[in-house]
């Protein structure tokens, strides 16, 4: 408030330095590993070019157009006794340049974006790989038409093949969104939208819903794998072993009947001996507190519909309920027993689970990897 | 939209930019934004014209899951009538007006009468049409032609029950002598209102009961 | 006639005592008044507004943060873009409508002053409404454009969409009241001389935001009554098990949402128009390519609506001429830009308050322009859309926009409205505050959102790198409200001083600066003839400088009477939707009695005796 005003103009400068430092030091695109500015897949290429070209030119006006204002505020500030300046009512050629070229300059933004448009509008017809993508309250789910898959919250893809989404909703309108590889569309109820992209670089990335859509719209993430074929395919014959009917398992009662399929879960490879009581444990929780009712433990073949996330993979999973948490013993046992308080309004209950319960549950779930 | 017609404005003070009464623009411009609104109305009926999935139908018989039969529903001959009082009525009323401008009394009582009598019969028209598609089964949340043309016809018929109620109010002050032809104008807004409703009806007519 | 001889009128009140207190306030139809009511209602529901901001920058500050619960941030987020749009934007605009047009086109009053209160009165029952589920524990949560099906029963069945819904529904009916009011006011209450081409722009630009009101409005009237149907009567309008499809709001909605966003800021247009020509003390240069360019702007406002839907999957064709059409936009808005950075061009620029604010209000929306242009671009809008690279857009548009062109306006004009002046140093305190911490706030939000941060999240996971730039925008939202905090401030102090602000302290173009400050009821003693634009800058130049005009008695002049039945109707419209929405537990008997009492209001009003 004392600040004279000669005092004032530098003072702001040197903030505003500041701020523009720490700005430019934060936002180097590889801190954010859901940016959308460096593109790993050819949609998001295309996107990013259109950003890149339409930055450009935004950048070009901005600097150019503020610069004539600041230049106009320094050059034509009034003094006291200043005479009455020119009364100029306008100039109609000026008012046609400065027309016709900012039409000029759209014109160059609108040729690439129209040609994109239809490039990001032709779906794949043969040769990609199918995924169906549901969007539920607030989670999602994946399955694998191919190879009569599901799976939940983490979507595994080739790199080098493209992948063609047919996306649903199975309530309201969710956006599925891969800033990494492609971008963004939402999805509806007995709608069907569409969005490809072809991963080029491996590795795990994050993703979200980007459509709100309740009270837990900021939890529904997911995670995207882009793998090598060859992992990929190792993958999928993983996952197609994790079926309702499995082989008979080493120990006796293990085989679960479960209530709402007449399936039975099919144990995970070899667990010792000691944690083979602790599994039959879980697995009998895993009934008896109804978990069942809205969770499958297989992967294939699963019938469309399930209320809960697909758990047939859930310990190989890098997070849980939806990128809420990291998959940890501790985290998984925490969410079972109070889903509510972590997640409030998710659509699974606190089932009064005991702690004890909760961990038997947790080690016998991220035993299903 | 009754207040606009009876607030009179300190322009009458000093001539308008227009020379028009304020008031006549106000009902000029309240019908534009009333553009809108039927335009959305029937925008939204034409949209889910034929998405309905289940019966009845306006114009198709269908047959329940159930085994019911349904005919079309729609009743066209009765509703025609219903239009032709109402287009008719907008001729009355220009009577009544000139009636109330020439000064005759006689005429604008009479007249104005009768484009009462024709508003009142298209709302009972309307009411019993109601009634009976109901009756047959078709209710408001029966499936999206119920619940288009409900919403239509029904905000349709408010504004002629609302017009009626106006045109009511008018007929009363005219029988009490209060509106010479100095106040002509208070119909005049209402007669603009009334034909502005008949014009909606006419594209409301065609689109939903006479084009399949 | 309810008209009322002045002098009359003055002793007849003096002997009741109602030319101030609460009673003359409910009963005014004076413009100036109504002006009034409706800046203070706007303004306490910005700082409302202002307030739901800060607690959302307080939850954001920090990664899975839980200063707010989720669904309590829904409510906050929802209600603030609301509030800030419907009941603080909005009317703020309104409060400039009501008062300047009548001033700035020479005329007595607004063509219907009764209706007018009315206006005011539904708003301010509307904001009310809209406000009540915070008493309720149930504030709309459902975001301010409300997407189906979300807000079907099922998937929101308490009241909190009721009450906006119901509050939305209630606001539009008072918009329309004004919009046809203005639009009247401006086509034929004219001073004699003042043809269209000769209006202040403020006035043009109002003029086209009451066309833009009078076509958008009804489109959400309906929107919203589809929706109660839904909610209410088991309709499936937007219910896809129903067979109904979603989307069709969305079309609904923004074909209202998009003109509504020129509803917003063309007023501020108009009072940048104003305020530069009179510190440039230069003329506003190129005044029909400003008029034009305003009007093809309305006119396109209503053919780019799908640009907010390019992530629904429209298709190509739909895609591109949408693109297209947003793009066009670009070039009337870039004429007003260049229009004004001319207008300064070769002037004498005094750097008063209102120039600071209208200067940043052109820098800051240049900034919110080209953003614009980027995501019109519907390939790189499907991954800018819906993450915060847009809420940086749009508030570089509504605030670096329509709240710098407000707040230019507010300093500019309030020596007019109160008869004070504000102090100019703590102006200049609050604009340096609100420049800095505006952009400190919205800035980093581009880059937020291009790297992945997604709007309307309550938290966000710690590691996706979004820690620090959230941190600084907090910061910045803090020093923001500062600014807003030394404004009341110099509010208060003005309100403190004595009311000596002359008649023209700015050396003013328009008619309003050549009476008194603040002016007398009745405006001018005499209509105000009007030789060219720049009505009073034009009598300067011939009649050389004029003397402080004196106040007058008035003797002689009509002028409305007060009426307190635009108010009991307005009730009567309140209460109409309350009844819709006890439906469920006294029937339809409250709907029943708001009826009842909308048409008593309305036929006394209508047959009120003459004054």
């Amino acid at each position: 408030m004392a600040l004279r005003t000669a005092a004032r103009r530098p003072l702001c400068l040197v903030t505003a330095l500041c701020l523009l430092s720490l700005v430019l030091a934060g936002c180097s695109p590889e801190h954010y590993p859901q940016t959308t500015l460096l593109p790993r897949g050819d949609f998001a290429r295309i996107a990013d070019d259109l950003l890149d070209t339409t930055v450009r030119w935004a950048l070009l006006v901005f600097v150019l157009v503020e610069g004539v204002l600041v230049y106009a505020i320094f050059r034509f500030r009034g003094k006291p006794g200043d005479p009455e300046p020119h009364q100029s009512h306008g100039n109609t050629t000026v008012e046609i340049v400065w027309t016709v070229i900012p039409a000029l300059i759209l014109a160059a933004i609108a040729v690439p974006t129209v040609r994109a448009i239809f490039q990001t509008n032709s779906f794949p017809k043969q040769g990609a790989l199918t995924i169906q993508v549901v969007g539920h309250q607030w989670w999602w789910e994946f399955r694998y038409p191919e190879y009569s898959l599901t799976t939940a919250n983490e979507i595994h893809v080739p790199v080098g093949r493209t992948v063609a989404l047919r996306m649903g909703s199975n309530d309201v309108i969710h956006s599925f969104w891969v800033p990494q590889f492609a971008a963004k569309r939402d999805v509806f109820a007995n709608r069907e939208t569409r969005l490809w992209f072809k991963a080029e670089v491996e590795g795990e990335y994050p993703g979200q819903c980007a459509e709100f859509c309740g009270i837990q719209h900021g939890r529904m993430g997911y995670r995207i794998r882009a793998q090598k074929p060859a992992e990929f395919d190792a993958w999928v014959a993983h996952m197609q072993t994790l079926k309702p009917k499995g082989a008979p398992t080493a120990s006796a009662d293990s085989g679960v009947h479960t209530a709402s399929q007449g399936a039975t879960v099919q144990q995970p490879t070899s667990p010792q001996a000691s944690q083979g009581n602790q599994y039959a444990a879980g697995e009998k929780l895993f009934t008896a507190k109804g978990c069942v009712a809205c969770h499958a433990l297989y992967a294939v073949n699963v019938p469309k519909g399930m209320i809960g996330p697909n758990l047939a993979n859930v310990g190989a999973r890098s997070y849980i309920a939806a990128g809420t948490l990291k998959n940890t013993d501790e985290n998984l046992a925490h969410w079972i027993r109070d889903p509510q308080g972590i997640k409030k309004g998710v659509l699974m209950p606190n089932l009064g689970v005991s702690e004890p319960d909760s961990k038997t549950l947790a080690a016998f779930l991220r035993a299903h990897k | 939209m009754t207040a606009v017609a009876h607030d009179v404005p300190h322009g009458l003070e000093h001539a308008t930019s227009t020379g028009l009464d304020s008031r006549k623009v106000a009902i000029w411009t309240f019908i534009g934004s009333e553009c809108m609104f039927f335009a959305t109305l029937i925008s939204n009926y034409l949209v889910n014209k034929g998405r309905s999935l289940v019966g009845p139908f306006p114009h198709d018989p269908w047959t329940s899951p159930a085994g019911e039969h349904f005919k079309p529903i729609l009743e066209i001959p009765l509703v025609t009538l219903g239009t032709a009082l109402l287009l008719f009525s907008s001729l009355f009323v220009v009577l009544a007006l000139s009636g109330a401008q020439r000064g005759s009394r006689k005429a604008l009582v009479g007249w104005l009468g009768a484009t009462i009598l024709c508003g009142i019969f298209f709302v009972g028209m309307q009411v019993y049409e109601f009634t009976h598609f109901v009756h047959e089964g078709l209710k408001l949340s029966t499936n999206l032609f119920g619940a288009s043309f409900y919403t239509l016809t029904g905000f349709h018929g408010t504004h002629v029950t609302i017009g009626v109620i106006w045109l009511i109010t008018l007929w009363i002050l005219a029988l009490r002598g209060k509106i010479p032809p100095s106040k002509s104008l208070n119909l005049e807004m209402a007669a603009l209102y009334w034909h502005f409703v008949d014009v909606v009806w006419i594209i409301i007519f065609p689109v939903v009961y006479l084009i399949k | 006639m309810a008209t009322r001889v002045l002098d009359q009128h003055r002793a007849h009140a003096a002997a009741h005592g109602e030319t101030s207190g609460l009673w003359s306030w409910i009963t005014t139809v004076d413009h100036k008044r109504i002006g009034i009511l409706y800046g203070s209602t706007a303004f306490f529901f910005f700082l409302l507004g202002g307030v739901e901001a800060l607690l959302l920058r307080i939850q954001l500050g920090t990664p899975d943060n839980t200063f707010l619960s989720p669904e309590r941030y829904n409510q906050l987020f929802t209600m603030h873009g609301t509030t800030m749009i419907f009941l603080a934007i909005m009317p703020l605009s309104a409060m400039f409508f009501n008062y300047m047009i009548p001033l700035l086109i020479g005329a007595r009053d607004v063509a219907f002053p009764r209706l007018n209160a009315f206006s005011y009165w539904v708003f301010l029952l509307g904001g009310l409404f809209l406000n009540a589920g915070w008493f309720f524990g149930a504030a709309p949560d459902q975001g301010w454009f409300g997407y189906a099906n979300l807000t079907s029963r099922q998937f929101s069945p308490g009241p909190n969409v009721d009450f906006w819904m119901f509050g939305l529904q209630i606001l539009g009916i008072a918009s329309l009241a004004a919009a046809v009011n203005f639009f009247v006011t401006i086509i034929n209450l004219r001073a004699p001389g003042m043809t269209l081409m000769r209006m202040p722009m403020f006035v043009w630009m109002s003029f086209i935001t009451q066309v833009l009101l009078l076509l958008a409005f009804p489109v959400i009237t309906v929107a919203l009554i589809l929706l109660m149907f839904d909610r209410f009567f088991g309709t499936h309008f937007f219910v896809p098990s129903g067979g109904g499809d979603p989307i069709l709001w969305q079309h609904l909605f923004w074909i209202f949402g998009h003109p509504e966003v020129y509803i917003l800021i063309l007023p501020a247009f108009g009072i940048i128009s104003e305020v530069l020509p009179v510190f440039s003390r230069k003329p506003l240069f190129g005044y029909a390519a400003m008029v034009f360019s305003g009007v093809f702007i309305a006119f396109l406002g209503f053919g780019v609506w799908s640009h907010h839907m390019f992530s629904t999957a429209m298709g190509p064709i739909a895609d591109t001429f949408f693109a297209l059409s947003t793009m066009l936009i670009a070039v009337p808005t870039g004429v007003k830009i260049f229009n004004w950075i001319g207008t300064m061009w070769g002037g004498s620029l005094q750097f008063r308050t209102p120039m600071y604010f209208a200067v940043a209000f052109i820098a800051m929306f240049i900034i919110g322009g080209l953003s614009g242009v980027m995501h019109s671009s519907p390939p790189a809008d499907l991954q800018q859309t819906d993450t915060y690279f847009v809420v940086a857009h749009f508030h570089y548009v509504l605030f670096g926009g329509s709240i710098f062109g407000l707040t230019a306006g507010a300093y500019y004009w309030w020596p007019k409205m109160f008869g004070r002046m504000l102090d100019e140093r703590l102006g200049k305190i609050h604009f340096w505050l609100m420049l800095i911490g505006f952009n400190v706030t919205f800035f980093p939000m581009h880059w937020l959102g291009l790297n992945g941060m997604p709007r309307r999240v309550y938290t966000y996971p710690a590691g996706l790198g979004f820690e620090l730039l959230n941190q600084l925008e907090t910061v910045g939202s803090f020093l923001l409200a500062l600014g807003f905090l030394v404004l009341l401030i110099n509010m208060f102090q003005a309100w403190r001083r004595p009311r000596n602000a002359p008649a023209d302290p700015w050396n003013g173009a328009t008619l309003e600066w050549s009476i008194p400050s603040p002016p007398q009821e009745f405006n001018f003693p005499e209509t105000p003839e009007v030789h060219g634009r720049d009505a009073l800058w034009e009598m300067k130049r011939t009649r050389g400088p004029l003397p402080e005009p004196a106040r007058v008695s008035g003797a002689g002049i009509h002028l409305p009477n007060p009426s307190y039945w635009p108010a009991v109707a307005a009730l009567g419209v309140a209460a109409v939707f309350v009844g819709v929405m006890l439906l469920g537990h006294i029937g339809p008997w409250g709907i029943v009695a708001g009826v009842a009492l909308l048409f008593f209001g309305v036929y006394r009003w209508a047959f009120e005796p003459a004054g």
